[in-house]
């Protein structure tokens, strides 16, 4: 036990001595949190539109008053020209076209029936998709409002509507840092680990000093510990700072559940990522080596993590992927528990699994890790 | 007593045709000063590794103090003490604390053993505190020498400590060799430089993973057969091209200020016809000169 004592102390001086790790450890995890949340928002917003208006009608001021005052839309333009907006279009000054033919309003009160044109830019396809559904969601309420014009003053009877009110469960402002901030302590979580601890390891390889410790009696098991442990409580205090520190100030985000079985499923969740920077440790003889390997690992393990995107709107095939991915299962964890105050009944197929991970990748890794060659 | 013995080592690299060491076969005995002398790429490091437990052997066997490299590694690992020829200490800890760091991985302390290093550590105590990354070279070799010794080993492997180190700490370095052999520790040493083998006990000349010969420096010399001239001109890359085209010279190659040769027939007149033959090719101010043979001459033989 002294020997894995001796162990650390020395890999705690290494680290304390190292101010890149240090300003790592405390500046990252804040730096990241404040910004991050803030650009990875989903909600669209300040959508570009033009419109052509060929009509210049009541109705089609109205219309166009209709789009002017919802948040999301900008009016870029109002001309009587398709070309002229067009232009808009192609310099990406505006991201949707909204042509109002001649006889708009005409053909709306004499046909019962008029036709609008949408163009839509489809380069952004968030903002293509997201953008023509505002604006179809807006004509049709339009739409609604002159039926029932029309109607009311038959005063035969009330036109029959319906009408939807929808609540956001959890996240009851729709507030995106209330989802984003836990699943990026999850991905910083996950690159502390998996960076930190294949370089560490790597850079003994690199300067020779594992060939010296190789010839001591120290036990691999040991060694490993002495590796592992240091970065499992520097992962423990990052997430921490994170959690504690900027998404609680920062965001006023509180931990709905249980902190104990949050903090029980991330140590979990750290030994599993351990377990993959000392697996990529053992197939790299350079840090250089150990950085690209980490870092195309980080990237599929981020992307396919359901922290942009909805693993269930993913391809089959890509969601078995996500399910063969640990961060898939923290960033879940994290949003049940944070957002929702899931319990460990509802959490014990994630442990299970993560379970699986850790005992996957560390006995992977120590095979893999041979003192003698 | 034999502390290490080596019988048909071999070992070669994922290609078969790279034989790093080629059924080697040597044994040191107990307190002796061994040298391995060979140029890079010889097979010293790879021997090194074996013995050291850091490479397992392809075929033959070995043992160090009595135990084999293969099935008693661990016991080998408490034993011996290494020193890689790249410096391999953590150069983000102090002196002390990498002394320290190694005498507790043993399992012991600095004080227990402070009477074997304290020659080499009173050098480098006044930068005890100093991080060893920021040591110069002759610095480093010497706490690299004190953390391979601080768990008292029987068995010391050095690999190449002399390479790039200034002529006076390599000469003191010999010097700390000798007063650990007093203290009966069997050293083994490997160096490309040829000088350094008239400091061992015994040496063995390597080259291309083969043992050429193992033998004391001195008789290694005296069995170098036939005489060796000295010879110099004042066009001395010429002479080099001149001389082995000419017919009675057998064996020639540059050695320092001189070229060394070795002639057929080593008569006077012999001899006088030698240097007839390059005065009419040009050569001016020649000296020619019996020499007694080093061990670089020896080795260059024993290649051929």
């Amino acid at each position: 036990m002294s020997t894995l004592s001796f162990l650390l102390q020395k890999e705690f001086k290494q680290i304390f001595r190292n101010r890149s790790i240090l300003g790592m450890i405390i500046a990252m995890p804040i730096i990241q949190l404040l910004v991050m949340p803030l650009a990875a928002d989903f909600e669209i917003k300040n959508i570009n539109v033009s419109i052509v208006d060929h009509d210049h009608s009541t109705y089609s001021r109205e219309l166009t008053n209709k789009i002017a005052a919802s948040a999301y839309f900008k009016i870029n333009d109002y001309s009587g020209s398709f070309d002229a907006s067009y232009e808009e279009f192609q310099t990406d000054h505006s991201d949707l076209i909204l042509e109002i033919p001649q006889n708009f309003e005409k053909l709306l009160v004499i046909e019962n029936e008029a036709s609008l044109f949408l163009a839509v830019n489809a380069i952004n396809g968030t903002k293509a998709t997201v953008g023509s559904a505002y604006l179809s969601r807006i004509i049709s309420g339009f739409n609604g409002n002159i039926r029932e014009e029309w109607i009311v003053p038959a005063k035969m009877h009330k036109a029959p509507t319906i009408d939807i009110a929808s609540k956001n469960w959890f996240n009851p402002f729709l507030n995106y840092p209330f989802f984003m901030v836990p699943g990026i302590l999850v991905a910083l979580v996950t690159m502390v680990g998996v960076y930190m601890c294949s370089l560490n390891i790597v850079k003994e390889k690199e300067v020779g000093t594992i060939e010296q410790i190789n010839v001591t009696p120290i036990k691999k098991h040991l060694f490993i510990l002495g590796k592992l442990i240091p970065f499992w409580v520097i992962g423990l205090f990052v997430f921490t700072l994170g959690l504690l520190g900027v998404a609680q100030i920062a965001y006023g985000i509180v931990v709905e559940g249980n902190l104990i079985l949050l903090y029980a499923f991330l140590s979990l969740f750290l030994i599993a990522v351990l377990g993959i920077g000392l697996l990529i440790s053992t197939y790299s003889e350079t840090q250089q080596q150990a950085m690209s390997l980490a870092f195309f690992l980080i990237m599929i393990f981020i992307l396919m993590s359901g922290l942009f995107t909805p693993v269930d709107s993913m391809p089959q095939w890509a969601q078995w992927m996500a399910k063969l991915n640990p961060v898939t299962y923290f960033i879940e964890v994290m949003r049940m528990i944070v957002l929702k105050g899931s319990g460990f009944e509802d959490l014990k197929s994630h442990f299970l699994a993560m379970t699986g991970f850790a005992l996957l990748f560390n006995s992977w890794a120590i095979l893999n890790y041979r003192k003698t060659t | 007593m034999a502390d290490v013995i080596l019988s048909k080592v071999l070992k070669t690299y994922n290609n078969p045709e790279v034989v790093a060491v080629n059924e080697v076969s040597f044994s040191v005995d107990h307190g002796e000063l061994f040298g391995l002398i060979g140029p890079d790429g010889a097979g010293k490091t790879s021997l090194f590794r074996i013995l050291t437990t850091l490479l397992v052997p392809e075929g033959g066997s070995a043992t160090v103090n009595g135990f084999d490299v293969v099935k008693d590694y661990k016991q080998i690992r408490e034993r011996v003490g290494y020193m890689p020829g790249k410096f391999s200490l953590y150069q983000d800890l102090t002196v002390k604390e990498n002394l320290e760091f190694f005498a507790t991985v043993f399992n012991t302390s600095i004080e227990a053993n402070y009477d074997l290093i304290e020659d080499i550590y009173v050098q480098i105590e006044p930068f005890k505190n100093r991080r060893a990354g920021n040591l110069s070279g002759g610095m480093k070799q010497k706490l690299a020498l004190c953390c391979a010794l601080i768990h008292r080993p029987k068995v010391l492997f050095l690999d190449e400590p002399t390479t790039g180190v200034d002529t006076v700490s390599r000469k003191e370095f010999w010097h700390m060799l000798k007063r650990l052999k007093l203290q009966g520790i069997t050293i083994l040493v490997s160096t490309p430089y040829m000088d350094e083998a008239m400091l061992c006990e015994r040496i063995a000349l390597i080259q291309n993973g083969r043992i050429l010969s193992i033998n004391t420096p001195e008789n290694i010399i005296a069995d170098y057969p036939g005489q060796l001239y000295a010879i110099r001109s004042d066009k001395m890359s010429k002479l080099l091209k001149d001389l082995r085209a000419i017919e009675n010279v057998s064996s020639c190659h540059a050695f320092g200020d001189f070229h060394h040769i070795k002639l057929h027939e080593n008569h006077q007149v012999a001899q006088l016809n030698l240097v007839q033959m390059l005065n009419h090719l040009g050569h001016t101010d020649l000296e020619l000169q019996p020499t007694s043979p080093t061990i670089e001459d020896c080795f260059i033989h024993l290649m051929h």
